[in-house]
C-alpha cells in the first residue's frame, strides 16, 4: 500500500534564493492509519513541515505526495490544530465548528439542506472530547483546555483523512495536557485517522505516537525514526514506566546533540 | 432602587444593625451630570467673579437665557446642522466601508493607497471649503461634503486594520481547506473589522459635526456655523455660545447613539461586559 503521505527529497527556502532554508533534502513516509510524531529543536522547520503537507507552502525542489497525488495547492482533506485555537468570537461553538463545512467543496453545497445531519454530527465530535451541551456557548466563555477541544472538533468536522497538530497543548497546564492526550488517543483509536504532530514535549511524542521523527537544527531535515514498542491502548500510568523514560532520555540526547551540533 | 421593595412599615431596625444600606446612591451613574452641573456652577462664579462682560465670556445664565430667547433660529439652524453632518456622515460610512475593505484587501493595495490617505487627511478640510464652493456653489453641499471628507478617513483606518491583522492561524486553516480569499474575506476578515468599524463610528460622527460647521461658517447661509458667525458679527455672544451648546448636545446624542450601536451589533467584542 502507497503511504498517505510521501515527502521526497524537500528543500523549502523562505524569501527568495538568498533566504533562509528552512528544510532541506526532507524524506517522510506516514502510512494511513498512523500516528506519527515530528519532534526536534526549535526553529528545526516543524511548522515547515505542516504547511508542505498541506500544500501552504510548494517545496522548491523535491516532491510532497498526499493520498496519490502530487501537491501544488491546498489539501482539503486535511484538518489543522494549532497552539492557538483561533475560534471564531463572533460564532458560538457550534458555528465555529461547522466552518471547515462553509468552505470545503464537497460540503458547502449540502450544508443548508443537511444542516440537521452536520450538527449532529459537530454534538457527536462534542461529545467525544467532552464537551457536550457547550456547543451553544461562544468560545470565550470556555476554558483555554475547552477551547482546544473545540479546536480539535472543527479539525476534524469534515471528516480529514489527515489530521495535522502543531503543538495543540502547548499553551496547556500539565493536568489539562494529559486529558487532552487521551482524548486525542480515543479519536486516533475510533476514527482510525492519519496524525501527525508537531510537538517539543517528548513525553507527548512517547506517549501518543507509533513513529517519531527527530529533526535536526536548521536546515531541517529527519536525523532519526524511531518505532514506539508499547502496546495500545496506553493509560497514563505508561508515563512512569522505565521503558518509557528510557525512550524519552534517548530521545532527548539525539535532540541535544543535534542542538549542539548546529 | 431595592430599597423601594422594603413596605414602609417595616419594623424600625436599629441602625447599628444594619450590615450596611444596600441601595446607595450611584455616583458612577450620576457622575456625568454633577461634572456638568460642576462645570456650569464654575463658569457662573467666574463670570461673577471678575464681573466679565457678557460681550466677552456670557455666563451660563445668560446663554441659556438666549437660547430660550432665540429658540426659533436656534432650533432650525440646528436642525441643518443635524442634516448635513447626518447626511456627511452617512455617505462617510459608505464610502468608508468600501475604501476600507478595498484597502485592507490585499497588502500592495494597502502600501500603495496609505501613504495618499495620510496626505489627504493632512490637508486642512478648511482649506477644501472654498474648493468645493467653487464646485458646488455655497450652502448645504459643501457643509454634506466637508462632513464627509472629514470624518471617512478614520473609518478606512480601521476597517482596513481589521482586515488586515486576522490571524495568520485563521488564514493557514481556512486556505488548507482550500478557502479561497473571497471565502476568508467573508467569513473572518469582514466580522472581524464590525468591532473596529463600529468603533471608529464614534471618532468619525464627533469630527463630522466639526466639518459640517467649519463649512457652514465660511460657506452658507443656513446652519449654526452661519449662525455664529453672524451673531458674532453682531456682537451677540450669548447667541455664540448658545450655538455652541447646541452643538455639543448634538455631538454628545449622536455619539451616544453610536455608541449604543457599537454595543448591540458587537457585543462579542466587549466580552467582560456580557460576563460569562
Amino acid at each position: 500500500m502507497s503511504p498517505l503521505v510521501s515527502i521526497d527529497n524537500v528543500d523549502m527556502r523562505y524569501g527568495g534564493p538568498d533566504g533562509t532554508l528552512a528544510v532541506a533534502g526532507l524524506n517522510m513516509k506516514i502510512a494511513k492509519g498512523d500516528f506519527c510524531a515530528v519532534v526536534g529543536p526549535s526553529g528545526c522547520g516543524k511548522s515547515t513541515l505542516m504547511k508542505l503537507v498541506t500544500g501552504l507552502h510548494i517545496p522548491q525542489s523535491g516532491v510532497v505526495i498526499v493520498a496519490g497525488r502530487q501537491v501544488t495547492e491546498p489539501v482539503s482533506i486535511v484538518g489543522m490544530a494549532f497552539q492557538n485555537p483561533t475560534m471564531l468570537p463572533w460564532r458560538t461553538t457550534l458555528e465555529n465548528i461547522l466552518l471547515p463545512l462553509e468552505i470545503v467543496e464537497r460540503h458547502r453545497k449540502r450544508l443548508r439542506r443537511h444542516k440537521r445531519e452536520y450538527v449532529e454530527k459537530a454534538e457527536h465530535l462534542l461529545e467525544t472530547v467532552g464537551l457536550k451541551g457547550f456547543g451553544s456557548k461562544f468560545p470565550w466563555q470556555l476554558s483555554g483546555g475547552m477551547q482546544q477541544r473545540a479546536n480539535l472538533c472543527r479539525a476534524l468536522i469534515h471528516e480529514p483523512d489527515l489530521l495535522m497538530l502543531d503543538e495543540p497543548f502547548g499553551a496547556l497546564d500539565a493536568f489539562t495536557r494529559e486529558e487532552l492526550w487521551c482524548v486525542i488517543r480515543d479519536l486516533h483509536a475510533e476514527q482510525g485517522v492519519t496524525i501527525v504532530l508537531v510537538t517539543h514535549d517528548l513525553r507527548e511524542s512517547v506517549f501518543l505516537a507509533d513513529r517519531i521523527f527527530v529533526m535536526s537544527a536548521r536546515p531541517g531535515r529527519i536525523i532519526s525514526e524511531h518505532t514506539v514498542p508499547f502496546a495500545r491502548p496506553r493509560e497514563l500510568s505508561l508515563l512512569y514506566d522505565g521503558a518509557f523514560n528510557d525512550m524519552v532520555q534517548t530521545l532527548h540526547g539525539e535532540i541535544a546533540s543535534a542542538r549542539a551540533a548546529a | 432602587m431595592t430599597d423601594a421593595a422594603v413596605p414602609p412599615a417595616a419594623p424600625p431596625v436599629p441602625a447599628a444593625a444594619l450590615p450596611r444600606p444596600k441601595a446607595r446612591i450611584n455616583w458612577i451613574r450620576l457622575a456625568p451630570w454633577l461634572y456638568t452641573l460642576g462645570l456650569f456652577v464654575i463658569w457662573e462664579a467666574a463670570v461673577r467673579l471678575f464681573e466679565l462682560p457678557p460681550t466677552l465670556l456670557p455666563a451660563p445664565t445668560r446663554v441659556f437665557q438666549a437660547i430660550v430667547q432665540y429658540w426659533s433660529p436656534i432650533w432650525k439652524n440646528s436642525l441643518q446642522t443635524l442634516y448635513t453632518t447626518t447626511l456627511g456622515f452617512a455617505l462617510a460610512i459608505v464610502a468608508g466601508l468600501g475604501i476600507g475593505l478595498f484597502v485592507g484587501w490585499s497588502k500592495t493595495i494597502y502600501a500603495g493607497l496609505y501613504p495618499l490617505m495620510i496626505g489627504f487627511n493632512a490637508i486642512p478640510k478648511v482649506a477644501l471649503v472654498p474648493i468645493l464652493v467653487i464646485w458646488f456653489g455655497i450652502g448645504t453641499v459643501p457643509a454634506v461634503l466637508t462632513a464627509f471628507l472629514i470624518s471617512f478617513f478614520p473609518i478606512v483606518v480601521n476597517v482596513a486594520t481589521g482586515l488586515a491583522t486576522i490571524e495568520p492561524e485563521t488564514e493557514d486553516v481556512l486556505r488548507a481547506l482550500g478557502a479561497k480569499k473571497l471565502d476568508i474575506m467573508l467569513k473572518v476578515g469582514i466580522p472581524r473589522s464590525m468591532p473596529y468599524f463600529f468603533g471608529s463610528l464614534k471618532v468619525a460622527i464627533t469630527l463630522a459635526f466639526v466639518g459640517s460647521v467649519v463649512s457652514e461658517t465660511v460657506a452658507s447661509n443656513y446652519g449654526l456655523g452661519n449662525m455664529m458667525s453672524s451673531a458674532q458679527s453682531q456682537f451677540n455672544v450669548p447667541l455664540v455660545f448658545a450655538g455652541l451648546m447646541m452643538l455639543a448636545v448634538e455631538g454628545i446624542a449622536m455619539y451616544a447613539l453610536m455608541a449604543w450601536i457599537e454595543r448591540r451589533m458587537t457585543g462579542w467584542a466587549h466580552r467582560s461586559t456580557m460576563g460569562n
